[in-house]
C-alpha cells in the first residue's frame, strides 16, 4: 500500500489574499501530504467538484474577507451532497472567534484563526483524518 | 579620526566584545554586525550625489523641501464598509474629527467588477468595503462632502477607471468642474496579478485601459494622482523589505513604459504617479526603505527615462502600517505597534499615513478603534518631536548603511526583471510571485521556530484571554438590501434623490458606444466612454461586463 | 458503493475512487481493474511532456477545450514530482485548467510521482483505463519530461506530443536528446517570445539526423497557449498522427506491445509482492543469510527451493 493524505487547499469567494493558504499548502507538503492548490475566486460549486476528482481526504479554505458565514456552510453541504461523508473539512483566516461554533455546528470539523503555526493545521489533520 | 585609525579602534572593541560574548553570549537569531561605524558609510563625496537635500534630486532625504515643518502629512483613514450610506457616515466622522483626506474601500464585487446581485457577489456584498454598484450609490457615498475641497484616494484598480468617472460626474452634480478634484485611485493592475488578486482583465488590456486614465487625467483631471504603484500589497504577501520597493518600482518601470510607447511624453505624466509603501515592524529597517527607494527611483526617473521636471523624479508616497503584523492575541497590543509603525512612516517621510486599528486581525474596526488609530497619527505629529526636524535619521552610520544595502538589493532585482523583459514578463512566468512566497514562508518558519518573537503569539502567550467583545459585525441584510435597491435602479425606478429612474435605452446605447470604443486599438481612450456610461447609470458590472465580452479575462497560472 | 458497477453507470465518485484504489495499491485495486479491463481500449491517449516551465497545464487546458468543442469527452491525468525528502507534493496543475472543473465532460486527476520509480507507469496506466472504461473518448497524461519514469509514463500513449518552449539556453540540449526519440509531434509554447523559429530549426536538424525515423517526419508547430493561438491546428496534427498510425498498423503494434510491457510489468510487480510478504516479512530472509553466514546452506539451492514452491 502506498497511502498518502490528500488535501485540496481552496481559497473560496473574491477574496486575493491568498498568503496563508499558500504557506499552509507549503507547510502541508513539508509535513509528507499531497497539496492541490486551486489558487483564487473558486465558487463553492469549483471547490466539491475537485475534492470529488481528487478524491481528496481533507479540504481546507481560508477566507479573509468576511465571507466565510456563507460561503464555509455552503462548500460543506456541496462535499457533503456528493457523497463525500468522510471528508474532514477545515478552515482559516480572519474569523472571529463568536463565528466559530456556527461554522463547526454546520460541519467545519476547526477553525484556525489568524497566528496559528502551521504545525497545529498538520496535528489536527494527522489527529483527525480519515484515510 | 581617519579611517586607519577608526578600523584599528574597531579591531580593539571587537576582540574585547568576543572575550565577554565568550562570558556571556548575545540572544541567539541577531543580525550579523554588531555596531556601524563611519567605516560602513560613503566619504562626503557621495553626499550630494547620493543623499542631498530635501526637496532635491536625488530625494533621499524628502521630497519637499520643508517637509512636516510646512504642515504634516495627510492622516488619511482607508474607510468603507456595508452601504454607501453607512461609509458616508463614517467619512464625515473623520473629517469632523481632524482627518485630511478620505480613503476608500470598496467591497469585494465593486473592487472586481460584479453587481451586489451577481450570483458570484453572494456573501462578500459590504464585507471588506463598501459596496458601488451604479452612481447612485456613489451619490449617497460623497453626500455633503465637498468634492472640491477634500482629497480622495479610492482603493480600486481593474475597475479604477469606472469609479473616477463616476467620482468626476458627482462632482459635476455637486458643481466641481474635473480639474478642481484632488485625490488618487489605486490603478495598479501589475501588483494584483503578483500579491492581491483583485484582477479582472489580461495584462495587455489592462495597460491600455491605464495609459487611457494617464492621458486623459493629464488634460482634464490634472490634479489626480492617476496611479498609486503600491508595495504594500507585496509586503503583505509577505516579501521583504528591499523586495518590497524592488518589484513595485519595477512596475513603476512597466507603467512609464507603457505610456511612452502610447506616445506620451514622460513629464507629462510622471510628475502624477505615487507610490504606496508599507510600515512594517522594524523600524529603522523601514526608515531605510524609504529613503533608499525615493534614491532609486529618482535615479531611473532621470537617468533611464530622461525626465526633466523634478517633479517628475519625486517617489510621493502614501503609506499604511501593516496589516499582517496585527495579532488577533491580545489586539490592545497592535495601538503599541501601530505607534512604533507610524514612527517608521513619518522618520521615513511619507505624504500622507492611515493607521490600522486594533482590531482588524478579527474584523474591520469599530469606530472606538479607528479613533484611537487617528490619535496615534496625532500623538507621534504634535508630541513626540519625530515631525519637527526633516529626516532625522540620516547620517546614522547604521541608517545610511542600511539605505544603500536595501538600495543596492533592490537595484540588482530590477536588474534581473529587466533581463526577464519587464515586470508584466517576470509576473506572468511566476517569479516576482515565487520570490514573495519564498519569504512568506521563511517568515512564518521563522516564527514557528522562535528564531521571530511576536509577542501574544510566540511568547508571553495570555493562556487566559478572553476574546475580545464589539467587533464590528457587517449583517447579511445589507447584501440584500443593496440588491434590492439594484433591482429597482435596473428596472428604470427612481432610487436615493432621484426624480426619474434611468432611461434603459439610453443604458443600452452608452454600453454598445463602450464596446466599440474597446474593439479599437488603445489611441481610443475609453475614459469619455465610460463617463457616459456611468452618468446613464449602468451599472459597474454592466459597463465591466462590456469590457469583459471584448477583452477577455485574467486567468492566474502561477502556482507554488 | 460498488465502485465498478458506479463507476460503469457514470458515477464520477466512483471513478475518483478508483483511482486512488489503484494509486494506493489497494487490495480491491486488481478486482476493479480485472472488471474493467473489458470496457477499456476505446479511448485514445494523448501523453503531453516537455521541461518545466514549458506550459504544459496550459497547453492540456486548450486541448481539452477544443476537443469539448468537438463534444467529445475528456480526462486527464496530471503528473507532478513528489519530494524525495518529505514524500509530499505540490499538484499544481489543476489551478491552469480550473475553468474545466465545472464541465461535466471533462474529470481532471492529478498524481504525484511517490517516489515509485516502476511503479507509476504501471499506475497511471491502469488509471488512463479506469477513465477509459468510464467513457472518456480521449485521456491525455500530462508529466515533466525529465527522467526515466516520466518517459515510461508517456509511452503508454498513442500519440505523444513534446513540448518546448524558446530561450531556455543550454539545458535544452539534455532535455532534446532525452526526449527527441519519444516525440511524435513537437510544440514550440510560448512562440510570441524570442528565439521560436530558431529552436525550430534545432529540432529539424536534430530530426535530420535521427536514424530511427520512419516516414513519419515528426511536425514542429508553434502555439501560444494562454492565447488560445494555434491549438485547434494543434489538435487537426494529433488527428492526422491518429490517421496515419491507425493505417500503417502502427497503432495496433504499439498497444501490442504496451500489452506485453503492461504484462511483464504486473507479473513483476505481483513477484516482488509474493517474495516481499512471504520471504521479507516472514523472517525467512533474515534466517536464510544466518545459514549463508554458517556455510549451512547456499543461496543457489534455496531460491530454487523458493521457485519451485512458488510453481506448485
Amino acid at each position: 500500500m502506498d497511502k498518502k493524505v490528500r488535501v485540496l487547499v481552496a481559497k473560496p469567494g473574491l477574496d486575493g489574499h491568498d498568503r496563508g493558504a499558500k504557506v499552509v499548502a507549503r507547510a502541508l507538503r513539508d509535513a509528507g501530504f499531497e497539496v492541490v492548490y486551486t489558487g483564487l475566486r473558486q465558487t463553492p460549486e469549483q471547490i466539491a467538484e475537485a475534492a470529488l476528482q481528487e478524491d481528496v481526504n481533507v479540504v481546507a479554505m481560508s477566507i479573509l474577507s468576511g465571507a466565510h458565514p456563507h460561503l464555509f456552510p455552503k462548500v460543506v453541504n456541496l462535499v457533503r451532497e456528493k457523497g463525500m461523508k468522510d471528508v474532514l473539512i477545515i478552515g482559516g483566516g480572519v474569523i472571529p472567534e463568536g463565528d466559530i461554533p456556527a461554522l463547526k455546528e454546520a460541519g467545519v470539523a476547526e477553525v484556525f484563526t489568524p497566528g496559528t503555526p502551521t504545525s497545529d493545521v498538520v496535528e489536527f489533520i494527522k489527529a483527525n483524518v480519515k484515510a | 579620526m581617519s579611517n586607519e585609525k577608526i578600523q584599528a579602534e574597531l579591531a580593539k572593541y571587537e576582540a574585547n566584545v568576543e572575550k565577554a560574548v565568550a562570558k556571556f553570549p548575545e540572544r541567539k537569531y541577531l543580525p550579523e554586525k554588531r555596531i556601524y561605524t563611519p567605516l560602513d558609510v560613503k566619504g562626503d563625496e557621495a553626499y550630494a550625489e547620493e543623499i542631498g537635500f530635501p526637496g532635491q534630486y536625488p530625494f533621499t532625504r524628502g521630497v519637499q523641501p520643508t517637509m512636516y515643518r510646512g504642515r504634516f502629512w495627510t492622516m488619511r483613514m482607508y474607510a468603507g464598509f456595508s452601504t454607501a450610506k453607512a461609509s458616508n457616515e463614517r467619512y464625515r466622522y473623520l473629517i469632523a474629527n481632524g482627518g485630511t483626506g478620505l480613503s476608500c474601500a470598496f467591497d469585494l464585487p465593486t473592487q472586481i467588477g460584479y453587481d451586489s446581485d451577481d450570483p458570484i457577489s453572494e456573501g462578500e456584498v459590504g464585507k471588506v468595503g463598501v459596496a458601488i454598484d451604479s452612481l447612485a450609490d456613489m451619490e449617497v457615498l460623497f453626500d455633503q462632502i465637498d468634492l472640491g475641497k477634500v482629497s480622495t484616494s479610492m482603493t480600486i484598480n481593474a475597475p479604477a477607471s469606472v469609479l473616477l468617472a463616476m467620482y468626476i460626474a458627482v462632482a459635476e452634480e455637486q458643481g466641481v468642474p474635473a480639474d478642481q478634484l484632488r485625490g488618487t485611485i489605486q490603478n495598479d493592475i501589475l501588483k494584483e496579478y503578483a500579491a492581491r488578486g483583485t484582477y479582472i482583465f489580461p495584462p495587455k488590456p489592462s495597460m491600455r485601459i491605464i495609459t487611457n486614465i494617464f492621458e486623459y487625467c493629464s488634460k482634464n483631471v490634472p490634479k489626480w494622482n492617476t496611479i498609486s504603484i503600491s508595495g504594500y500589497h507585496i509586503r503583505e504577501a509577505g516579501s521583504t523589505a528591499a523586495q518590497e520597493i524592488a518589484f513595485t518600482i519595477a512596475d513603476g518601470i512597466a507603467y512609464v513604459d507603457a505610456a511612452i510607447k502610447a506616445g506620451m511624453n514622460v513629464d507629462d505624466f510622471a510628475g502624477r504617479l505615487s507610490f504606496f509603501w508599507n510600515a512594517h515592524n522594524n523600524v529603522l529597517e523601514e526608515v531605510a526603505k524609504f529613503r533608499a527607494s525615493r534614491r532609486l527611483w529618482a535615479n531611473i526617473m532621470k537617468n533611464r527615462f530622461h525626465a526633466q521636471k523634478p517633479k517628475s523624479m519625486m517617489l510621493r508616497v502614501h503609506t499604511q502600517t501593516a496589516g499582517s503584523m496585527l495579532t488577533a492575541q491580545q489586539p490592545n497590543n497592535n495601538i503599541v505597534r501601530v505607534a512604533l509603525q507610524t514612527a517608521a512612516a513619518v522618520m521615513g517621510g511619507t505624504q500622507s499615513l492611515h493607521t490600522n486599528s486594533r482590531d482588524e486581525a478579527l474584523a474591520l474596526p469599530t469606530q472606538e478603534s479607528v479613533t484611537i488609530a487617528l490619535r496615534t497619527q496625532q500623538i507621534v505629529a504634535n508630541e513626540s518631536g519625530l515631525a519637527d526636524v526633516i529626516d532625522p535619521l540620516a547620517g546614522s552610520y547604521y541608517v545610511e548603511a542600511m539605505t544603500d544595502r536595501i538600495y543596492n538589493e533592490a537595484a540588482e532585482y530590477i536588474k534581473k526583471i529587466d533581463e526577464m523583459g519587464g515586470a508584466v514578463e517576470a509576473i506572468e512566468k511566476g517569479y516576482i510571485q515565487k520570490e514573495i512566497q519564498d519569504s512568506a514562508y521563511k517568515w512564518q518558519m521563522d516564527v514557528e521556530n522562535k528564531r521571530r518573537i511576536i509577542v501574544g503569539v510566540n511568547e508571553y502567550i495570555d493562556e487566559n484571554e478572553e476574546p475580545p467583545k464589539g467587533l464590528l459585525k457587517i449583517d447579511a441584510s445589507v447584501g440584500v438590501e443593496q440588491c434590492k435597491k439594484l433591482a429597482d435602479l435596473k428596472a428604470g425606478k427612481p432610487i436615493n434623490k432621484m426624480t426619474k429612474g434611468r432611461d434603459n435605452d439610453a443604458v443600452k446605447a452608452a454600453l454598445a458606444e463602450l464596446k466599440d470604443a474597446c474593439k479599437k486599438d488603445e489611441s481610443e481612450n475609453l475614459m469619455p466612454h465610460i463617463l457616459k456610461a456611468v452618468k446613464t447609470y449602468a451599472t459597474l458590472g454592466e459597463i465591466c461586463g462590456v469590457m469583459r465580452e471584448v477583452f477577455g479575462e485574467y486567468e492566474a497560472h502561477v502556482s507554488l | 458503493m460498488d465502485i465498478v458497477e458506479e463507476l460503469l453507470k457514470g458515477n464520477r465518485l466512483a471513478l475518483s475512487k478508483a483511482i486512488t484504489a489503484i494509486e494506493n495499491e489497494y487490495d480491491e485495486a486488481t478486482e476493479i481493474m480485472t472488471k474493467l479491463y473489458p470496457h477499456t481500449g476505446n479511448a485514445y491517449v494523448l501523453g503531453i511532456t516537455g521541461p518545466p516551465g514549458a506550459g504544459k497545464s496550459t497547453l492540456t487546458d486548450k486541448i481539452a477545450k477544443e476537443y469539448r468543442s468537438q463534444g467529445k469527452t475528456v480526462g486527464i491525468i496530471a503528473v507532478d514530482p513528489t519530494s524525495p525528502f518529505t514524500g509530499g507534493a505540490i499538484l499544481g496543475d489543476r489551478i491552469r485548467m480550473n475553468s474545466l472543473t465545472m464541465d461535466e465532460g471533462v474529470f481532471i486527476r492529478s498524481m504525484g510521482t511517490r517516489g515509485s520509480l516502476g511503479g507509476l507507469s504501471h499506475k497511471t496506466a491502469d488509471a488512463v483505463k479506469a477513465m477509459d472504461a468510464f467513457g472518456k473518448d480521449v485521456i491525455i497524461v500530462e508529466t515533466v519530461g525529465v527522467g526515466q519514469s516520466e518517459v515510461d509514463i508517456v509511452k503508454a500513449a498513442d500519440t505523444t506530443m513534446v513540448v518546448l518552449i524558446p530561450g531556455m539556453g543550454d539545458d535544452i540540449q539534455a532535455i532534446k536528446a532525452g526526449i527527441l526519440e519519444i516525440g511524435d509531434l513537437f510544440t514550440i509554447n510560448k512562440s510570441d517570445l524570442p528565439g521560436a523559429d530558431k529552436l525550430v530549426r534545432e529540432i529539424n536538424m536534430m530530426l535530420d539526423l535521427d536514424s530511427f525515423m520512419t516516414d513519419w517526419r515528426p511536425p514542429i508547430q508553434k502555439v501560444v497557449a494562454n492565447q488560445g493561438e494555434g491549438i485547434s491546428e494543434l489538435v487537426g496534427s494529433v488527428q492526422t498522427h491518429r490517421d496515419y498510425i491507425t493505417e500503417k498498423g502502427i497503432l495496433d503494434q504499439r498497444r501490442t506491445k504496451r500489452a506485453k510491457d503492461e504484462m511483464l510489468d504486473i507479473l513483476n510487480s505481483n513477484l516482488s509482492r509474493y517474495i516481499k510478504s512471504r520471504i521479507v516479512d516472514t523472517g525467512r530472509l533474515d534466517s536464510y543469510v544466518e545459514q549463508f553466514q554458517q556455510h549451512r546452506a547456499d543461496p543457489y539451492t534455496v531460491v530454487g527451493d523458493i521457485m519451485s514452491e512458488m510453481l506448485r
